[in-house]
This record gives C-alpha cells, sequence and structure tokens, in this order.
C-alpha cells in the first residue's frame, strides 16, 4: 500500500535457509533471552543434586522458617531460608524445577501429538475428516480445562503421571487449529501434487512432505503449551490436587507458605518468582520463535 | 442473517450436547460414584447397596439418559455432600461470580483495548513496548500467586484492600484485576494487530486525506473495523475466566460457582460437578455463539452474504 | 502583471527511510499551476508521481522526510502549518482522490456517514443538515436514489458507483485545489470517460485548480492545460500540452509519445515504440540524469553532472543537457523505433 518504488537489488549469494534462521533466531532478543533463561533453569534443574546444599526432603525442625540470606536471620546453610518443616528452599526450589520442566515438556510432547496429527489430517483430507476434527476442537475449547483437569486428577488420583496425562489429553487443541492451517495452505502447493501424482502413499506425503512444513509452527506452538502447562499444575498443586506432598512442586510451597504470607512473605514470593520467570522464558522464546519463523504474520 | 442464526445456534446445542456426554462418561469412570460417596471406609456390602440405591449399577449410557432428561427440565440432581439440590446450590453461589467475572472482563476491556490502541498508533516506541511488556507479564504471572501477591501489598502492608470476604464492591477489587490481567494479555495484543492492519488500509488514508482529526480516525474509522476480531477473543476469555475463578475465589475467599466447583471436587461430589462444568461449558458455548452473532451484526458484510 | 499561481512547488524532496537505506523518491521537482487550471503530472509506476501528491498533501508515512524550498497553495504555506492546521485545510481547501475505489472506502460506515463527517468536521453542519448535502451531491456525480444510497454500505456498489461517492465525498466542501491521482485506472474502461468527463465539469463549475495523476497519454491530451513529465523521481519537462505532443524536449518524453499507436498513421503490424531498460534504483548515491541508462543519447556527462531544470520556451522547462531542438522532425517519432 505504501508507494515505494520497485529496488533492483544487488545480485548477492545468499545464506542457506538454516543458516538464515539461526542468524535470524540469534538476532531475535527474545529468542536469546528467553533461551538462555531456560537453558539456565533447565541445567540448574539438571544439576539439581550438586548445586543444592541439603536434600529436599530433609527436615530439620531446630532450623524452621529460615529467611533467605540477605535477610536478617538467614545464614549461608540455607541461601534461600527454609520452610515450615525446615526443608531447604533452594533445594525444593531446585527439584522443583525438575517438576514444572518435567511436566511441561512431556504434556507439551504428548498435546503436541494429539493435536498435530488432528490437525495434519483435518488440512490434508479436508471435507467430512476438517468438519470433524474441528468440532472436536469445538468441544475441547468448551471444557473448562482448569476444572475439568482438577476434578479428573482428583477422582483418579493426583500424581505425576496423572497429571502429565490428563493436561496432554487437555491442551492439544491450539496444535490442531495452527497445523491445520497451515496444512491448508501447503495442501494446494505444486510439491503435493507432484508427490501425488508419482504416486507416494498418503501416510508417506504426510511424513516427508507435510510435516516438515509445519514444524516451526509446531515448535512455537509446543512452547506456548509447555507455559500453559506448566501454569495450570502450579494451580493445581496449589489447590493440593495433583503432584502430592512432599514432592516439591512450586505451587504446593506457594500453598503451604500461604498461612505465613505476614511474617514470612518469601516462602511465598520465592516460588512465584521462579514460576514467573521461566514462564516468560518460555514465552518471550515461543514468541520470538513465532516472529523469526513468520515475520510477516506479526 | 437469519439462516446463519439457526445454524450457529444448532452448532451451539450439538457441542453442548457432546459436552455433557463427554464429561458425564469420564466423570463417571474415573471413579466410582458408590465409594465417592459412601465413604471409603464403607464395607463392600455397604457400596453395593448404596450402589443400587443410586443406580449406579445400570448402564452408563443409562444414567446419562436418566440425568439428561432431569437436567433439561433444571433438575441436576442432589448433592451427596451438601445435601442440598444441586440447582439449589448454584443459584446461591451464581451472583457472587457472575458479579466477579463482569468486572473483571470489564477491566480486562477497559485496559486492553486502550493499551492495544496506543501501542498500535505509536508502534515500535516506548510506550508500545512497555505496553507489550505488560501484555507479556501478564501472560506469564501465574493467577493464584498474583493474587497472593496483590494481597500482600495491598492488604497487608499498606492495609488498602480487605483480603477476603464479601464486603461488598471493595473485596472485589483485587480478585477482579487478577481474573482480569489474564485476558488484558489477549485482548491488547489482538487490538494492536488488528489496529496495526487496519491503520495500513486505504480508507485510513482516505479519512485522513478528509482531514479528519486523530481521535475520529483511530476510534471512529479504524477501531471499529479492527474490534471485530477482539470481539470474539472477549466471549472466550470471558468463559476461560470461569475456570479461572476456581483459583481466585480460593485465593480471596469468596463464595462462588469456583469454590463450590472446588469444594464438591474435593468431596468428590459428582452431581454438582457435573453441573458446574456442564454450566461452565454453556457459558463458554454462548458466548462464543454471542459473539459470533455480533461479529457478523458489525461487519455488515457477513451480515449480507 | 503577474497573479500568483493558485499552486508553487519548489524543490520538494521526498526521501524514506528503510532498511536497505535511504531512497530518494521525490528530487528537486519544482511545478506551479495557475488558478483553475488542470496539470498532469505523467510518468510510469515509480517515477514518484503519487508521492509527489501526498507529499504535497502532507500524508507521507513517519518514516518520510520532505522538504521543499516552497509549498504554497492558494495563497498558504504549506510548509508552516502544523498538524491540526494541516488537517483543517486536507478535505477543506484541498482534497484528494485516489486510485481504489474497492478499497478507499469505509467498509463499516454507511455512505451517509463518511460523507456527513465531512460537513460535521469542516464546515460545523448538523447531521441532518450535511446528510441533506450528501444525498444532493449524489445526485450531482449522477447516482440516482441518492438518499436510498446514503445507507447503504460501500460494498453495496460497484466500482464505478465507488469512485462517484468518492469523487462527491471529497469536493462537498467545494475545495479550491484538488489531486487526482489515477481515479480511473482501476475501473472499466466505458466507465473512465464517463469519470473523466464528471471531474472535468465539476471542475469548471466549482472553478477547482487539479493535478491529474495518470500514466495515460491519451487521457493527458483530453484533460491537461499543462504537463509535467517525471521520470526516476525527477521532473524532466514541464510544457503546455500542445506543445508537448508536438514537440517534445525529453528523450523521455519523446520515447513515451511514440509508444502510443495512433490511428490512421500507425501501420498495422508496426512496432510500437518501446523504451528499452528499466526504471531505476532509488536507493544509494545518485547522480546525473536518471534516464541516461536508457537514453539514446547519453554522453559521459549525462551519467555525471547534476542537471537544473531549465527553461527552454515561454512555459516550458526540460531537464535535460540534450534537449531535442524545435526543428527536428516529428515524424521520426510516429514510424517507430527499431
Amino acid at each position: 500500500m505504501s508507494p515505494h518504488t520497485d529496488i533492483i537489488s544487488e545480485t548477492v549469494r545468499e545464506p542457506g535457509p538454516w543458516r538464515l534462521l539461526a542468524g535470524r533466531m540469534l538476532g531475535h532478543k527474545g529468542v536469546v533471552i528467553g533461551g538462555a533463561i531456560l537453558i539456565l533453569v533447565i541445567l540448574a534443574a539438571l544439576f539439581a543434586p550438586l548445586l543444592a546444599q541439603h536434600g529436599p526432603f530433609q527436615q530439620s525442625l531446630a532450623d524452621r522458617l529460615q529467611p533467605p540470606f540477605w535477610m536478617r536471620g538467614g545464614s549461608a546453610d540455607y541461601i534461600l531460608g527454609t520452610d515450615h518443616l525446615g526443608r531447604d528452599y533452594f533445594s525444593r526450589l531446585l527439584y522443583g524445577a525438575r517438576v514444572s520442566l518435567l511436566i511441561g515438556f512431556t504434556t507439551a510432547l504428548i498435546s503436541g501429538t494429539i493435536g498435530t496429527f488432528l490437525g495434519i489430517i483435518a488440512g490434508y483430507f479436508g471435507g467430512r475428516t476438517d468438519s470433524v476434527v474441528m468440532f472436536l476442537v469445538t468441544i475441547k475449547l468448551s471444557i473448562p480445562t482448569i476444572l475439568v483437569a482438577l476434578a479428573i486428577v482428583q477422582l483418579v488420583g493426583g500424581s505425576l503421571q496423572t497429571v502429565i496425562l490428563v493436561l496432554g489429553f487437555l491442551l492439544w487443541h491450539q496444535f490442531a487449529v495452527v497445523t491445520r492451517a497451515t496444512t491448508m495452505q501447503i495442501r494446494g502447493m505444486d510439491f503435493i501434487t507432484a508427490a501425488e501424482t508419482v504416486g507416494c502413499s498418503t501416510p508417506r506425503i504426510l511424513a516427508t512432505e507435510v510435516l516438515p512444513n509445519v514444524l516451526n509452527q509446531v515448535i512455537v506452538v509446543l512452547t506456548l503449551t509447555m507455559a500453559s502447562a506448566i501454569l495450570i499444575e502450579a494451580a493445581l498443586s496449589f489447590l493440593g490436587v495433583g503432584v502430592q506432598p512432599p514432592t516439591p512442586s512450586w505451587g504446593i510451597m506457594i500453598a503451604e507458605g500461604k498461612q505465613h504470607l505476614f511474617f514470612k512473605p518469601w516462602l511465598v514470593m520465592i516460588p512465584g518468582v521462579a514460576l514467573l520467570l521461566v514462564v516468560l522464558a518460555i514465552n518471550l522464546l515461543g514468541d520470538g520463535l513465532r516472529d523469526v519463523t513468520a515475520p510477516e504474520k506479526r | 442473517m437469519l439462516k446463519f442464526l439457526i445454524r450457529r445456534v444448532l452448532l451451539a446445542m450439538a457441542v453442548a450436547l457432546c459436552v455433557s456426554m463427554l464429561t458425564f462418561g469420564l466423570l463417571h469412570v474415573a471413579t466410582d460414584p458408590a465409594i465417592a460417596i459412601a465413604g471409603e471406609d464403607a464395607s463392600a456390602e455397604e457400596i453395593e447397596v448404596l450402589r443400587v440405591a443410586y443406580g449406579f449399577d445400570r448402564p452408563l449410557y443409562v444414567q446419562y439418559a436418566d440425568w439428561l432428561s432431569n437436567a433439561v427440565q433444571g433438575d441436576f440432581g442432589k448433592s451427596p455432600y451438601f445435601g442440598l439440590e444441586v440447582r439449589t446450590l448454584i443459584a446461591e453461589r451464581l451472583p457472587v461470580t457472575a458479579k466477579l467475572g463482569i468486572l473483571s472482563i470489564v477491566f480486562a476491556l477497559v485496559l486492553g483495548i486502550p493499551l492495544g490502541v496506543i501501542a498500535a498508533v505509536y508502534p515500535n516506541t516506548l510506550t508500545d513496548r512497555l505496553a507489550l511488556s505488560v501484555a507479556v507479564f501478564g501472560q506469564a504471572i501465574p493467577n493464584f500467586w498474583f493474587g497472593l501477591l496483590l494481597i500482600y501489598v495491598l492488604s497487608i502492608q499498606f492495609r488498602l484492600l480487605p483480603a477476603s470476604g464479601t464486603e461488598g464492591f471493595v473485596s472485589f477489587i483485587m480478585p477482579m484485576i487478577v481474573l482480569g490481567t489474564n485476558a488484558v494479555p489477549a485482548i491488547m495484543r489482538l487490538t494492536r494487530t488488528g489496529m496495526l492492519e487496519v491503520l495500513g488500509s486505504d480508507y485510513i488514508r482516505t479519512a485522513w486525506a478528509k482531514g479528519m482529526l486523530p481521535r475520529q480516525v483511530y476510534v471512529k474509522h479504524a477501531l471499529r473495523n479492527a474490534v471485530v476480531p477482539v470481539v470474539s477473543v472477549a466471549a472466550i476469555q470471558a468463559a476461560h475466566m470461569l475456570g479461572g475463578s476456581i483459583v481466585v475465589e480460593a485465593v480471596f475467599a469468596l463464595h462462588g460457582l469456583g469454590s463450590l466447583a472446588y469444594e464438591s471436587i474435593l468431596r468428590s461430589d459428582i452431581p454438582t460437578m457435573q453441573a458446574i462444568i456442564i454450566l461452565f461449558s454453556g457459558f463458554f458455548i454462548v458466548f462464543a455463539a454471542l459473539s459470533d452473532i455480533i461479529n457478523a451484526y458489525i461487519d455488515p458484510r457477513i451480515r449480507i452474504s | 502583471m503577474s497573479v500568483e499561481p493558485f499552486v508553487q512547488v519548489e524543490s520538494l524532496n521526498i526521501e524514506f527511510a528503510t532498511a536497505r537505506g535511504t531512497i530518494k523518491a521525490v528530487r528537486d521537482v519544482s511545478f506551479s499551476v495557475e488558478q483553475g487550471k488542470t496539470l498532469c503530472i505523467v510518468g510510469e509506476s515509480g517515477s514518484g508521481k503519487s508521492i509527489t501528491s501526498l507529499g504535497l498533501m502532507g500524508l507521507l508515512p513517519p518514516t518520510a522526510k520532505r522538504n521543499a524550498t516552497r509549498l504554497r497553495v492558494g495563497g498558504t504555506d504549506l510548509l508552516s502549518l502544523d498538524r491540526r492546521a494541516m488537517a483543517d485545510v486536507r478535505g477543506s481547501r484541498m482534497a484528494m482522490i485516489f486510485q481504489e475505489p474497492m478499497t478507499s472506502l469505509n467498509p463499516s460506515l454507511t455512505i451517509g456517514e463518511q460523507m456527513a463527517e465531512m460537513l460535521t468536521r469542516h464546515r460545523g453542519s448538523s447531521r441532518k443538515q450535511a446528510l441533506e448535502k450528501a444525498a444532493f451531491w449524489l445526485e450531482k456525480v449522477g447516482i440516482p436514489a441518492a438518499t436510498n444510497r446514503l445507507r447503504q454500505y460501500p460494498h453495496h456498489l460497484s466500482g464505478g458507483l465507488r469512485q462517484r461517492v468518492m469523487i462527491a465525498m471529497m469536493l462537498m466542501c467545494e475545495p479550491e485545489f484538488i489531486i487526482a491521482d489515477e481515479p480511473t485506472t482501476a475501473l472499466d474502461v466505458s466507465i473512465q470517460a464517463q469519470i473523466l468527463f464528471l471531474l472535468s465539469s465539476l471542475q469548471r463549475e466549482l472553478g477547482m485548480t487539479m493535478i491529474f495523476i495518470t500514466h495515460d497519454l491519451g487521457v493527458v491530451s483530453r484533460i491537461a492545460d499543462h504537463v509535467a513529465v517525471m521520470y526516476g523521481g525527477q521532473l524532466v519537462e514541464l510544457a503546455p500540452t500542445a506543445d508537448l505532443f508536438a514537440r517534445p524536449q525529453h528523450p523521455y518524453t519523446r520515447g513515451l509519445i511514440n509508444c502510443i499507436p495512433i490511428p490512421g498513421k500507425t501501420k498495422p503490424g508496426a512496432h510500437l515504440g518501446s523504451i528499452p531498460g528499466s526504471i531505476p534504483s532509488l536507493a544509494g548515491k545518485l547522480q546525473g540524469c536518471a534516464f541516461a541508462p536508457r537514453c539514446d543519447f547519453a554522453t559521459a556527462n549525462c551519467r555525471t553532472d547534476t542537471l537544473a531544470l531549465r527553461e527552454t520556451g515561454s512555459d516550458r522547462a526540460v531537464r535535460c543537457l540534450y534537449p531535442i531542438k524545435p526543428n527536428a522532425s516529428p515524424d521520426v517519432a510516429l514510424e517507430g523505433t527499431q
């Protein structure tokens, strides 16, 4: 629309597409910052046993409710203080990171598989298949996620596995919508027609032609779903449903710290900030990836 | 338009039916309703007696049909935990949640749309980045923690607001902020994107060429066209808020549907759970249908086709 | 006895800051238009003609930089106006009609709404009065059942009707000056003539000064009093219409005229003239004549010297080191090149 004049660009040797993508990713602030924080958190979670001074389940009632080291009464023994049972907060924070990350990744993978599959077949086959999948998506959208997750996890019995499975089956819709749209776009393109003409079997086409082209969108949704999963799990464990104590989930830590909010606010603040940071990092990364892989859609 | 209306309503009903079936199935499969009522310490015979008495031994689809025929008449059964009719419970708790929901969505729109417009009018400036930062934080912050944070700052440190209870509007301020903040990012971003796209249109150039003032161009000419997708998103966000109300009502000790849902879940009170899930889904389905219909009304091109 | 020309543009330069560097879209453009007359600005797409008009109207995007030594319309110095003052002038004393009628009207406002706001904004009319005036103007531009049309939305109307609505809308405040940017290009050939006629007669009736942008020399021959030829962001020739067609002085102008088949004269099957090459990049350092790479007569100087617009006769100017002399045979052009 802007009345720009045509510019004849000079012929330059352009770097290959992967190089370009990597370049754009590293140049994008969101990707770099989000990615860096996420990597740090992952490393911290992985090396938790090495980094923590005490075990996360080790109780020491004599040392209970100590503040972090920068506050009066704190010590270098428990750098982030202790909780109401005298457990090292830093240690619980690190191990809590494991819980969040594990749930985030696994849930995203499960829902990603379900959603991508549904989205691709809907976009590729169109017609009846598409209508059915879209109807399923509508139903899924109408279901109140947290409520149903709460109900089923509580009824079945709270545990890490239950949470992962339930959330995996509740968070697939965005994958479906996004991959369906992309697949529909790709559907009409020549290389698909070529593959069909040559006689490639449909599953083969879906796997080798459609899937790779849909992948960059899927990765973006993966990150965003991971963030959702982490937040929902935290809410579930905050409400006492899902991962059970003494497992250190950040949500549980906040719930346990709630009654001490008045005098010992760090019990609530520290895990909350951790949650905020991790989710923020993932969102930044996801948004950044989205920008980098489809800049015209911004 | 009429044909559109009818089709949309039929779709809504089909979805509602499927959701109710799905929920019913899931709830009755996830746990044994007889044990839920009898309690874990009950003996095997007691459980059997209960099972027959409540009809839990019948095939699932029969139980569902039974439930459905009652539900359409407004009878959602009786809560084994509270001992009251489910519909009474719901009617009792609905006003609080309704009030919270309405306040929250209004808050989200009042905050989100202007932020989005400002971000679009001054793209890539500090204002834009600030607005986007608000969006980014709003999406990342866990709502239950945000609530506790607000309580700590506003109730404990500054004694400005009550931490809990339902003493009129004041008690709703913090819950409203928490619940609304979840929706602000989506609304703001969508408004911003929509506005940016619209502002590049030829007809906006015409509006400028006519000598229209900025306020007129941005609101009367641009926002009108940009707001269409925001309406649908607002409806969806409103429905999500219902889910979020569980957490918010728990944190702020409000006695609404959300806390009813939480309590019924903790007590394995299946009839109440079922009813609330259907209710929340129903809200979403109705809101989504409404927003589609409103969109069609605002955009005259849909209205005619 | 010179009365100041109604429109005076002197040394207009417009640049865009882009990721690839600065693009000089309009370079040192100067012209003037007498009151009530029509100037046609001609050029290919990319010549800078539309941007010149947007620059005049103050409708450039924020990434653009405009400067000029003089920009006067109807005695008002446009360079000295702040944004509010400029907005007051736009639509009220200066108006612009755009090329794309299909997308230039707001799809969610009724025709009446969009038109009426011209008067409520600029003339302080009440809504009722404004709507009445709108109906009056719709009839004036040849749209029947005007009062019904007011309630309709743009998508109810065809392209030709929408363009008439545009014209009516832009003329409602009876501006003194109007810029028409290729208003007929996107329309059917049959409608084009009607719209042209409409514009011309309204111009005469309201005594407006008009700048008409086009790439169609046929249109130019019909409505222009003067012609300004633009190429590569520069103004290369200025002349009264008849003179331009009879004795073009700039090689580019001659090339353009050669491209037109002339009924009766051009032999069937003869090659139509064409100008080899393509329009230049406007980024980076620009030197010499923009047309030099495609010009049959270019010398080394043409590529390096800074060329100024030189007067070459009464009311004529050319930006060229070797303008075509008046006694060169005009028939050379009509045989077609190559």
